[in-house]
């Protein structure tokens, strides 16, 4: 059982959660305490050059591809509700660099990013956003409902919550087949609130499932804050009440989420256990597209962006001599053109047949 | 053929089946050590074992849910609900992810799943236990919905829906578990599902019954052939896909219709049959297309006001004889 304390503030500023010896954060680990931190930078260690690299170009591209989105929906390419992973990165890329391309990654509707990291082309991506045939769910699911089998991203669910009892069944399909292929289900804290998510803890602590629950606490539940919707603050420590074992991480560092994902990984692979991490996170933009965001101030976000996943990650790879000012520049090029590249085949690929309407209703008739 | 209760063919059925094809398992609230709430499971823990007959804690949106899950990884699992006013619980799953899944994701993802368990009217457990919600979830695309008259009928249905690739809702009457019928002996008897089966032919008046409203149609059937009323009873045994060629062409032959059920006339699935009757069948109908169905209030408790929210085969008469013009 893992950071099982019961005191809320003195395990965020214990920094549980961080690596030793991998990461060395300025003095509190929560970004809820960013403004007290004078020094911003983590430090790299252990982990090697491509892997390091590989983390940054995915923060990266995921970060243009959404800024992309966000100039594609206002342009009206793009339709519905549209959830933006900007100022999450971290999170998802970490994690997902965890784990194998036969493990499943299971998520909600804020998911363009960790489809991308999951490795369903951006392509594919955009061309489902402006829903269109060669979508990753032909058109049929968009922003909210990207799947694609072949690398085992079971979809973006859009009903808060109901994702937790899904990758909890996946995990049970993983036990009952008796392969060590683990689950990852991603979150945010306001499905914390939902009884699926503890119905699902508890199955998957009596049962020992190889499920990790990942909660991204962005702090915000579309306009409700985390202090307005929740009497226990601290997502972590809910694992208790199914003796479930949890940390708390740093969401706004991949390492750490990386490194604390690889720990749960191991837990699961090995013992058929289940892990609930609480990642601290923060979202830039608006709940989705349409959201004026007047709940929280301009300062507040700004002060989050002061510790933004991929300045403080590029700010280490530089100080380790891991990346150069000339390999940053070409890392942008090469992400830009991919975006590009995106866009102009989402462009380009056929709006869906219209026979399509009525297929897929059913597996057989 | 063995003469067997409905709950025996039903517990043939999962036998049956989880022999064939070890990724079917069976999961519930009391499916395993108490044997099944109504003993439709008897014995299964003994003959599959634990990890293939599993109780669960009481928590149905999350069974539900994780067996959803485990359909997306390629198990086919069998959900029971101790009776489906439960599955009310696990609605978000059924509805959000069962049925939806495959389409949402472009054909990716079918759920081989079986929501089973009793529903319709019980005796004397009042409103939230004693209720008919095929309609609820004939509503839905994506979902299959199946109910049993007759155990042969139970044992080729679940059979069927357990080897089926999509979502199927099973609904067992639960006042039905003890009638007795013929069931073929074969492991291999399955009737598919969405063909309807005429129970008894006639000439006179068409009766569509489903589920318990069956064996009264026939019992009602009786009685109007010593009055010279022939009536052909007809079962579409599946709401969803529903064989309405089949009630359509006994329309088109006796020309007046009843349609029985014991779930609230409102939006019902005998609505939806009246709907497709007159759609198709207008010029053919001698007399409006009449129900016979619950009373639209909750269930009541009170043994004598129970009975006066069920139809029963006086009232199936009554509409028989008032759609020939015979009061």
């Amino acid at each position: 059982m893992a950071n099982h304390t019961t005191n809320q503030q003195e395990r965020r500023d214990s920094s549980a959660g961080s690596v030793a010896g991998v990461i060395d954060k300025a003095p509190a680990s929560s970004p809820n305490t960013a403004d007290s931190q004078s020094d911003q930078s983590i430090t790299v260690l252990n982990e090697d050059r491509d892997t390091l690299k590989n983390l940054f170009h995915q923060m990266l591209l995921i970060r243009r591809f959404e800024e992309k989105c966000a100039e594609s929906y206002n342009l009206g390419k793009i339709g519905g509700f549209c959830h933006l992973y900007i100022g999450q990165e971290a999170v998802g890329v970490g994690a997902i660099s965890a784990i194998r391309k036969d493990d499943y990654v299971v998520t909600s509707y804020r998911e363009h990013g960790q489809a991308i990291a999951k490795g369903i082309p951006p392509e594919a991506v955009m061309a489902e956003l402006y829903g269109k045939a060669d979508g990753c769910s032909h058109g049929k699911g968009g922003s909210m409902h990207l799947f694609d089998a072949s690398v085992n991203f079971l979809g973006g669910h859009a009903i808060v919550g109901g994702q937790i009892p899904l990758g909890t069944g996946l995990a049970f399909a993983s036990k009952y087949k008796e392969t060590d292929r683990v689950t990852l289900c991603f979150f945010g804290e306001a499905a914390v609130n939902q009884g699926a998510f503890h119905e699902s803890l508890n199955m998957a602590q009596l049962w020992k499932l190889p499920c990790i629950y990942i909660c991204e606490n962005n702090m915000y539940g579309m306009g409700t804050s985390l202090e307005r919707a929740m009497s226990l603050q601290d997502v972590a420590q809910k694992a208790c009440a199914y003796e479930i074992a949890s940390e708390f991480v740093d969401g706004m560092d991949v390492l750490a989420m990386r490194q604390a994902t690889l720990r749960a990984v191991k837990r699961a692979r090995e013992k058929s256990l289940p892990t609930l991490i609480e990642a601290r996170t923060y979202r830039y933009m608006g709940h989705s597209m349409s959201d004026p965001g007047k709940y929280r101030t301009r300062a507040e976000i700004e002060k989050y962006q002061e510790r933004d996943p991929i300045k403080i990650f590029r700010a280490a790879l530089q100080e380790n001599d891991i990346l150069t000012d000339q390999d940053i520049s070409e890392l942008e090029a090469q992400v830009k053109e991919r975006v590009e590249q995106a866009v102009k085949f989402a462009e380009e690929s056929p709006e869906p047949d219209p026979n399509e309407l009525y297929t897929d209703v059913y597996a057989n008739p | 053929m063995a003469v067997l209760t409905m709950r025996d063919a039903l517990n043939t059925a999962l036998r049956e089946e989880l022999a064939r094809d070890p990724d079917v398992f069976l999961m519930g609230e009391e499916v395993a050590e108490y044997q099944g709430a109504y003993k439709v499971t008897r014995g299964l823990l003994d003959e599959f074992g634990p990890k293939r007959i599993i109780d669960t804690p009481i928590t149905e949106l999350g069974f539900a849910g994780l067996g959803v899950g485990a359909a997306m990884a390629g198990l086919r699992p069998i959900i029971e609900f101790m009776t489906f006013n439960f599955s009310i619980l696990a609605t978000d799953q059924i509805i959000n992810s069962a049925a939806k899944m495959l389409y949402m994701s472009g054909g990716q993802f079918k759920i081989p799943i079986v929501f089973r368990g009793p529903g319709g009217s019980a005796y004397q457990v009042s409103s939230q236990h004693s209720q008919a919600l095929e309609s609820w979830y004939a509503y839905f695309p994506g979902l299959k919905v199946v109910m049993p008259s007759t155990p042969a009928d139970a044992k080729g249905l679940l059979k069927s829906a357990i080897r089926d690739d999509n979502p199927v809702i099973f609904i067992e009457q639960e006042r039905m578990y003890g009638m007795k019928g013929e069931v073929p002996d074969d492991d291999n008897f399955v009737i598919p599902l969405g063909v309807a089966e005429v129970k008894r032919e006639g000439t006179d008046a068409t009766i569509v019954a489903r589920s318990l409203m069956v064996p009264l149609a026939l019992k009602a059937a009786e009685e109007l052939d010593k009055d010279g009323v022939s009536c052909e009873v007809i079962d579409p045994r599946t709401i969803r896909p529903l064989d309405i060629d089949a009630i359509v062409g006994s329309v088109k032959k006796t020309s007046r219709v009843v349609i029985a059920e014991e779930s609230h006339p409102f939006c019902g699935v005998g609505a939806e049959i009246s709907a497709e009757i007159n759609e198709r069948a207008f010029d053919y109908l001698d007399a409006p297309v009449k129900r016979v169905s619950g009373a639209d209030v909750p269930m009541p408790y009170a043994k004598n006001l129970e009975n006066l929210a069920l139809p029963g085969v006086e009232q199936i008469v009554a509409a028989v004889r008032e759609v020939s013009y015979l009061d």
